[in-house]
């Protein structure tokens, strides 16, 4: 066992597991952090206790790869220092503060990997603080570790692969989806058949849920542009225009989001240099091919780097761990890395086809109501962000945050700022590169006040 | 009335709780977020409108999911495990 380096890899998902793999077969023994309470992350997320449901339910064509993640995950439990139900809320001077319930500590380290995933990326509608609103990611989890849907009758709207992906896994529970409504018109769709030659099976999997949608009864909806989700104090039904009309279908639930947006908060923290990733449409840390970000020995793997998916993020977990191995003098599988970054590129450039196919709703900035609320956290409405950069001249992302409150709440800009860059950057008729981004604020999540003070005292 | 429907995990044994002094039941794994959900429709009225919320993104992140515990404490519905007794109130006063 080395003792020389003690690496801490932040995130328990498939980048981090795989990255944390790495390094105990090479005789290091991380620590690995983890906000939820068993690994897995996000997308291969556990049950708080079993249930009849099987591996095969949960995951679906995904099943082997969660298995084998979870197993992977159960073989190194022993030889990492695991701190699971933790949230990192601060970094500085080679170190980070955990808090695990009320109690924080610091924990230095001598390399660092994070590994912290992604979220989704919403777009205000009209309604869409209402309850039965969820993202994607929150129906998908709902159904996944909680075996409920959102509602008696869902729509799912928004775009990306997710969007099928989440309504398909609702009607093979058996839950009542109404719609699918995609922003992207059907024309998008084409830039798959490119895709079939770089990831056939990931393609014709894409086809063959939308082909179940439909047999299902599913309404399966093209080129929509969202209106309004109706209700007074819950989801009524949603209302959207499609060729030039209105449609409106009664529903009480729905599951929304614009594919994902990567979560850099530490990397910020970290103080990392970002770059403005225009597929994405948002800023990533900058890093190398091997997931080096510009700050010496920080590393960075999976949709926490840039989104590109569950696979890939198993791939830049191993590759970041091998370069870790590297740069601290210990032996690394030269072989192995040439694999890893080859297939990696594949999946980039596959990235890349799916973004044509799934195209943001770059209409959104422009069409959405000044009354319709941008940040739901503080309740600033689209309207002021646009007249604060109008009538005060702002074009930067945190001048608009002092002056709103927009970012500025709870979430910390986790649920608006994608949104507020849209606007921003119409308002001002600059793009979306050139108004800056929310910096990252210790602590990165609320934690309790307690704990905070100790912090300081530390 | 419910706003989240359980589709499976009927046979889970019963987590008992009390929701704003009403005696409940959940089942075992649910979160705080699902134990409420399942038999009401709101978890929190906002901090400045007041209107009715009841938890966005499910996994940590959009901090919509705040309710209140006997003791005063707050906890995210959403990453918190039910246990058994407690006592679980919603957010009924906006700036509370």
């Amino acid at each position: 066992m080395s003792d020389a380096i003690r690496p801490l890899i932040v995130g328990a998902g498939p980048a981090g597991i795989r990255a944390a793999q790495t390094l105990v077969n090479a005789g290091v023994r991380p620590v690995v952090i983890d906000e939820a309470p068993s690994s897995g992350g996000q997308i291969y997320r556990q049950r708080l206790v079993p249930d009849e449901r099987s591996a095969k339910d949960l995951y679906g064509s995904e099943a082997a790869k969660a298995i084998a993640l979870h197993e992977t995950f159960a073989q190194i439990r022993d030889r990492i220092d695991y701190l699971p139900g933790t949230l990192v809320w601060n970094l500085h001077d080679k170190a980070v503060d955990a808090v695990t319930g009320q109690r924080t500590r610091r924990i230095a380290f001598s390399h660092l990997i994070l590994a912290t995933g992604a979220t989704d990326r919403v777009l205000p509608v009209p309604g869409w603080t209402l309850p039965g609103v969820f993202t994607l990611g929150g129906s998908q989890i709902a159904l996944k570790s909680q075996g409920c849907a959102i509602g008696e009758k869902v729509v799912f709207l928004g775009s990306g692969p997710l969007l099928y992906l989440v309504a398909w896994q609702y009607v093979k529970a058996g839950a009542n989806v109404a719609a699918v409504l995609d922003t992207a018109p059907f024309s998008a769709k084409f830039h798959l058949l490119r895709g079939l030659f770089a990831q056939p099976s990931v393609v014709l999997r894409g086809f063959r849920y939308a082909a179940e949608l439909m047999a299902h009864g599913v309404a399966v909806r093209f080129g929509v542009q969202p209106a309004r989700i109706d209700g007074t104090t819950r989801v009524e039904g949603i209302v959207w225009r499609e060729r030039g009309k209105e449609h409106r279908l009664a529903c009480d639930a729905v599951g929304y989001g614009f594919s994902l947006r990567s979560e850099t908060q530490l990397a910020d923290l970290a103080g990392c240099r970002f770059t403005f990733d225009t597929r994405d449409r948002a800023w990533r840390p900058e890093r190398d091919g091997a997931g080096r970000t510009s700050v010496s020995g920080v590393y960075i793997a999976g949709d926490g780097a840039g989104i590109a998916g569950a696979d890939a993020a198993e791939l830049a977990g191993e590759r970041a761990g091998l370069a870790l191995l590297d740069d601290a003098g210990l032996p690394a599988d030269h072989a192995r890395i040439g694999v890893l970054e080859r297939k990696l590129a594949s999946i980039q450039h596959f990235r890349d086809i799916l973004e044509s196919a799934f195209p943001f709703p770059e209409a959104w900035a422009t069409s959405i109501a000044d009354d319709v609320t941008l940040c739901r956290c503080e309740e600033i409405a689209v309207g002021d962000a646009r007249a604060a950069a109008r009538d005060q001249g702002i074009s930067e992302l945190n001048r608009l945050k002092a002056l709103t409150r927009v970012g500025m709440g709870r979430c910390q800009g986790r649920m608006c700022a994608s949104a507020a860059v849209e606007v921003l950057a119409s308002t001002c008729g600059r793009s979306p590169d050139a108004v800056g981004r929310l910096r990252a604020q210790p602590p990165v999540k609320p934690i309790p006040l307690e704990v905070a003070a100790e912090g300081e005292a530390a | 009335m419910a706003l989240l429907k359980r589709l499976s995990r009927h046979e889970l044994p019963l987590v008992p709780f009390t929701l704003n002094g009403e005696a409940c039941s959940g089942r075992a794994g649910d979160t705080v977020l699902t134990a409420i959900l399942t038999q009401s429709d709101r978890l929190r009225l906002s901090d400045f409108s007041g209107d009715p919320r009841a938890g966005f993104c499910q996994m940590g992140a959009c901090q919509d999911c705040w309710v209140l515990t006997s003791d005063g404490g707050r906890v995210r519905a959403c990453s918190t495990a039910l246990k058994p007794e407690m006592s679980l109130r919603t957010i009924t006063e906006p700036r509370s």
